[in-house]
């Protein structure tokens, strides 16, 4: 079958395969960013944006996202950019396997909640997991991201 | 994808191995072979209305509407948005639905705890409405899950639960509710097995007899696997018991 949906603000069509996930078609067309971590929507690596809701790419049946609007971290690069930096500078990008699934749900998060508190980030967050830096220098990094975004706001 | 209810039921029909998409979140787990996975997605069952006498939830509603919407944060002092909120993290809730689990009946499900508390009933496409404690305990049925009606007549509630960690399963969780009339209706799930009301209890707490109802919570069954024992969950069950009526007192 034909899936015709927007990728990263470029319509497309794609052959699939009717019982295939997201993930293995943004894949395909050569989003490298996009995961494959549990397979199983736990460890959120995989996270992309559908209609600008972050999903979980590897339990999202493909067709579903037929006329839909799917993002992934290559359609957000410079506003990325800023999050990356910070989490270099905190040491919270290791191994960097799950950081554009990370990133794509701090993104999520600071589009959807404008100013959050530490307690409603942890709980945004909850569904990314990293074996690598136990959390506390991610949190870190958003935090001066944040901060940043106020400065700049106040200026 | 289904372009009708109609079609989507005789899809159904077709085949023994024809299975209804809800969310898919545990397509990748399952070992069932699928000839037809159909998918309700574009039905418009993805919306929450408020009528006269109830808080109506379209069965492709996602966890996360149910945890952000203004109508399920205002209606049952908030417990279906508590309910939900521990559930893996926010992306797969947002494609988690509320049919998918209502319709699987898992026995550590969350939001049917929380329910079966608020005595909510279930639509489906064929077999019509029923109450959602008979639906749990009745056969496997072959239908389309529409929506899930819950009365406005719960004045006040509250949904606790225990676990290991914050997006882990629930070790157990319990819901309780009380209507305008003063009535309880007490809910345990996860217990492991699922969600069941504790008649004994509600009668106990309509009479203002709360050692009454801490005794009968531990009496329900429970049940011993990974994540517990059956005795520790009855300890549990008295604890969570205890913690909802503090906060409905609050």
């Amino acid at each position: 079958m034909t899936l015709t949906f927007t990728l990263n603000g470029r319509k497309m069509s794609q052959e699939i395969s009717p019982d295939e996930s997201l993930l293995s078609v943004l894949r395909r067309c050569g989003c490298y960013s996009v995961r494959s971590g549990c397979d199983t929507s736990n460890c959120g690596i995989c996270t992309v944006w559908v209609d600008g809701h972050a999903i979980l790419s590897c339990s999202y049946p493909a067709p579903r996202a037929e006329g839909r609007s799917v993002t992934t971290m290559e359609g957000v690069r410079d506003e990325a950019q800023d999050l990356m930096t910070f989490l270099a500078e905190e040491g919270a990008d290791q191994c960097g396997f799950c950081s554009p699934g990370f990133i794509m749900s701090v993104l999520a998060m600071l589009r959807e909640l404008k100013d959050p508190t530490v307690d409603e980030m942890e709980q945004y967050l909850s569904g990314n997991l990293c074996r690598c830096t136990g959390y506390n220098s991610q949190h870190r990094a958003i935090v001066k991201l944040l901060e940043k975004r106020r400065d700049e706001h106040h200026v | 994808m289904a372009g009708s209810l109609q079609e989507a039921y005789e899809l159904l029909l077709k085949s023994r191995q024809s299975r209804i998409l809800a969310g898919g979140m545990w397509l990748r787990l399952g070992s069932t072979p699928i000839s037809h996975a159909i998918d309700l997605s574009r039905l418009g069952l993805d919306t929450i209305q408020k009528t006269e006498d109830c808080l109506e939830i379209g069965a492709m509603v996602t966890l996360r509407q149910l945890e952000c919407d203004v109508l399920t944060r205002e209606a049952f002092s908030g417990i279906l948005p508590t309910s939900v909120q521990s559930i893996v993290g926010t992306q797969f809730r947002s494609t988690a639905t509320l049919g998918g689990s209502v319709y699987a009946r898992f026995g550590f499900s969350d939001p049917v705890c929380a329910l079966l508390s608020l005595r909510a009933r279930v639509v489906f496409y064929k077999a019509g409405e029923m109450d959602l404690e008979t639906y749990l305990a009745s056969p496997p049925v072959r239908d389309i899950l529409t929506c899930v009606r819950i009365p406005l007549s719960s004045q006040a509630a509250s949904y606790q639960s225990l676990r290991h960690t914050r997006t882990d399963f629930p070790v157990l969780n319990l819901s309780l509710s009380r209507d305008e009339q003063g009535l309880h209706t007490l809910s345990v799930g996860a217990r492991p097995m699922k969600a069941m009301r504790c008649r004994e209890a509600e009668s106990c707490l309509d009479c203002g007899d709360t050692e009454g109802a801490l005794q009968a919570v531990r009496q329900l069954p429970y049940g011993t696997n990974m994540r517990a024992g059956a005795e520790y969950r009855q300890e549990i069950a008295s604890v969570l018991l205890e913690r909802a009526l503090e906060e409905m007192k609050a």
